[in-house]
This record gives C-alpha cells, structure tokens and sequence, in this order.
C-alpha cells in the first residue's frame, strides 16, 4: 500500500482530504467536495449520450423505411451492420480521431453514432417487419397512401420494436462514451481514467464508474416508461 | 485518407512488427489475455446455462444477468480490478473480460437448451432416458449450434475488448493507439494510432469469420435453415 498512498499532492482534481488514511473505494467527502466536476462531468456525458442516440435515431429511422419498403436492401444493410458492429470501438476511435481532429468531442460522437445506429437500424427494421401483412392489407383497403399507411399504421405499430432498439442503443452509448477518456473526451470515463492515473485514486474511480451505471439505468428506465405510455394497446392485450 | 495511407506506411516497416513491444509481441499479448478469458467465460457461462436450461427456470436471471452487464462500462472494470487483490497486469484483464464473456454465453446456452423441441424431449423420456442421459444424449448435441453461437459472439467481443486493456497498462494490441496518442497527433503519433486501429479491426474481422466457419461446420446440416430462421441472442456491442 505504501507506493499508493505517496504523491498525494500530484492530484490535481482534489485530494482525499480527512477520510481516514489510505486509498478508500468509497468517500462522501470526495463526493461533498467534488459535487461540481462529478455533475459537469456527468452532464457532459449525459449530453454526449442524447447527442448520439438522437443523430443516430434520426438516420436511422429513414434507413430502416428505405429498406422495408425496398426489400433487396435489407441483405446488404444488415451485412454491413454486422461488419460495423465487429470493429472495436477503440480501433474506430483510432480510425476517426486522427481525421476529425481531437480538440472536439466530435470523434467520439461519430464512433458513438456508428454504434448507436446499427442497433436502431437492426431494431426498426424488425418491428416494422413484424407488422401483420393483413392490417397492411386493411389499412390499404381503408384508403391509405404509402406514406398514410407508414405513419399512422406501420410506425405506431413497430414502435415496440423501435424503442427495444433505442434502449438497447441507450444503455451500451452510456457505456461506451468512457472509451472517449483517450483522447480527454470520454465524460465520466475522464474521471475513472484519471482517477487510474492519478495514483490509483479509488473513491473517484468507483463514483464515476456508479454514476455511468446509474445514468445507465435510470435513461433505460425512462425509456421503458416512455415506451409504456406511447403503446397502451400492448398493456391492454397482456391484461 | 491522408492519415489512413500513413497508417499503411507504418504498416509496411517490419521494425513496427519485429520491435519488442512491436504489433507481433502485442498481438501474442493480445490473443493470450483473450483466450484466458474466453475460457473462463466458458467455464462459467456453459454449465450455468446448460443447468438452468436443463431445468427450464431461470429465464429471467439470464436476462437481467445479460441487461446488467451492458450497462457496466468496460473501463470501469479495467481499472477498478487492478486494485482489488488480483493485483495489476494480466490477471485483472482477464477477468475484467471474462465478465463480459459471461452473458453471450450464458444466454446462448440457455436459449440452445430451450429452444429443443417439448416433444423431443418426451419421445427421450419415453425410451427410457434418465435425466444426465437425456441431457448427454439429445440436449446438447441439439443445442450445438447455439453453444457455438454463443462462442463466436462472446470471442469477437472478447478480442474487441481486449483493446481497451491499454488503458491500464495491461498489454495487447490496444497499447499501438494508446502509445500513437501518447506521442501526439502533430508529432507523427497518427499514422501509428490509425495502423493500430487497422490492426485490431481486422483482427475482430478475423475471428468473427474463422468462429462463423466453426459455427457453420459444427452446425448439422437439417439444423442450418432452422438456425436461420431462428436467430440466436443478438450480440451486444463490442467494448
């Protein structure tokens, strides 16, 4: 233990001050004093995370239309997803950073986007379709365009399926942004990778790596609840 | 693409490959700490989800088991183990990464063990068949193909993961972006992050097609079409 508990003064974010001698795992008073980073580092994760899984939403979605409506693209999209999906993070980390540049988190938001977005466009795909031929049936014999039937009938009804795959999105982008910690760009994980190097100092490396699970979580639960609320037809046929 | 033929020109100066600490010791490094952990995974995942398949129950622990651990950033087991009792170098890493073998494992084993036929399984009964022979007889080797599905999932993330170990110090091929980005962006240090990122790519790559060629061998022929019908758990993202 002896080697971990010199060069306390090298900390640079806050040093453990009165908790006892040693190297705890876990400190209220790191946590009281150090409420201001561990939140804006939390935000900026948080922040991260939403930019990511909104962007990648955002493609995503029409990618998944694309390829229901147009079926010989579905073989092709999902291959590619698949090969995407195998390249480790850190290797497409190491891929981009060196061509964006790493003053800017934006790195690490194209590596999280490309993630985020296999899983939405797999995920979409699959509900939309596992909707029923015979409502597509019926909602074209009640007079519904292309783009009617799209909105009001095949979207709602693949919804499910759509929002498994953002969750699924959600939680593994809450984990994954700690890889940005590399290049300083990784929210929370900047304070597990620092807590390491900065003489192994436990208390920040185990709240930091709690806050990620926790901000894991509590989005995967919002989600659910949101996908609760957005589909009362599936509550009502489980009842 | 400036960056990416730089990565290339690092590539082709076989001091970069035969240098100690050059990609042929990193890449031992790599597949030793990967292999260790794939067979704990193993170890741990296959008599758990076969026991729990076998009997039927347990669905939901599989579930929350495989849910849990996609939200516990990787980095965060990277470095909180090292401090434990196991101590810092290889061992931490491996078990770090063993954690992450689990689920796919688990899951698949326990879905391969389900997904047989009820029927099957009474026919086995019928003949007679005690319960370790059922299991020994007609469970597993139906099941094969799950089991090797689960491998394949679990390897490919393994060797993904297996990058970040860098991070800690703990070897592999990981450490060439990590030393890439140590020396700096303007310094030269991008060709090699982006000759490292190459490298643990095509890496995954690798061992994605070589285990889908084992999954494909092992898999009985009247099994295949079933198996694509019937996809197994979907991967979780690669660390």
């Amino acid at each position: 233990m002896s080697f971990l508990s010199w060069g306390r003064g090298e900390i640079t974010l806050a040093a453990p001050a009165d908790d006892g001698p040693g190297n705890p795992w876990f400190s209220w008073r790191y946590i009281h004093d150090n409420a201001d980073i561990l939140l804006s580092n939390l935000e900026t994760h948080a922040w991260l995370t939403a930019r990511a899984v909104l962007i990648a939403l955002v493609v995503a979605l029409p990618l998944a239309v694309v390829s229901y409506w147009w079926r010989p693209l579905t073989g092709p999209i999902l291959a590619l997803s698949g090969i995407l999906y195998t390249i480790p993070s850190l290797a497409l980390l190491a891929l981009v950073a060196p061509a964006v540049g790493t003053t800017t988190d934006l790195s690490v938001l194209i590596a999280l986007v490309l993630y985020a977005l296999l899983v939405l466009v797999r995920n979409s795909l699959a509900g939309l379709t596992q909707v029923p031929a015979e409502v597509r049936d019926a909602a074209a014999g009640m007079g519904y365009g292309k783009y009617g039937r799209l909105w009001r009938i095949e979207l709602p009804l693949a919804l499910p399926g759509i929002l498994t795959g953002l969750r699924l999105a959600t939680v593994s982008t809450v984990a994954l942004v700690t890889v940005g910690g590399i290049i300083g760009k990784g929210g929370l994980g900047d304070l597990i990778l620092g807590g390491f190097r900065n003489n192994f100092f436990k208390a920040q490396i185990l709240t930091a790596s709690i806050l990620c699970v926790l901000l894991a979580l509590v989005l995967d639960l919002t989600l659910a609840w949101i996908g609760r609320v957005l589909t009362p037809w599936t509550r009502e046929r489980r009842a | 693409m400036n960056y990416f033929s730089a990565g290339v020109v690092w590539l082709n100066d076989p001091l970069n490959w035969t240098n100690p600490g050059g990609l042929l010791d990193r890449l031992q490094e790599h597949l030793v700490i990967s292999l260790w952990a794939v067979l704990i995974g193993c170890a741990i995942g296959w008599p758990f989800g076969i026991w729990l398949g076998h009997r039927g129950r347990g669905g939901g622990l599989v579930i929350t088991v495989a849910n849990l651990t996609l939200a516990i950033p990787t980095l965060a087991l990277l470095t909180i183990l090292p401090l434990t009792s196991l101590g810092f170098g290889k061992p931490p890493v491996v078990a770090a990464l063993a954690v992450f073998a689990v689920p796919p494992l688990l899951a698949n084993a326990y879905t391969g063990l389900r997904q047989i036929d009820p029927e099957t399984r009474d026919a086995a009964k019928g003949m007679g068949l005690s319960a370790g022979q059922l299991l020994r007889r007609v469970e597993l080797p139906l099941s094969v193909p799950y089991l090797a599905a689960g491998l394949r999932t679990a390897a490919v993330q393994v060797v993904a993961t297996a990058a970040l170990a860098a991070f800690v110090n703990g070897g592999g091929l990981g450490e060439i972006i990590s030393a890439g980005f140590g020396i700096g962006m303007s310094n030269g240090g991008g060709a090699q992050i982006v000759a490292g990122g190459i490298v643990v790519a095509v890496l995954a790559l690798l061992v994605e097609a070589v285990l889908a060629a084992v999954q494909h061998l092992v898999t009985p022929r009247a099994l295949r079409t079933s198996m694509r019908r019937r996809r197994p758990t979907a991967a979780v993202p690669a660390g």
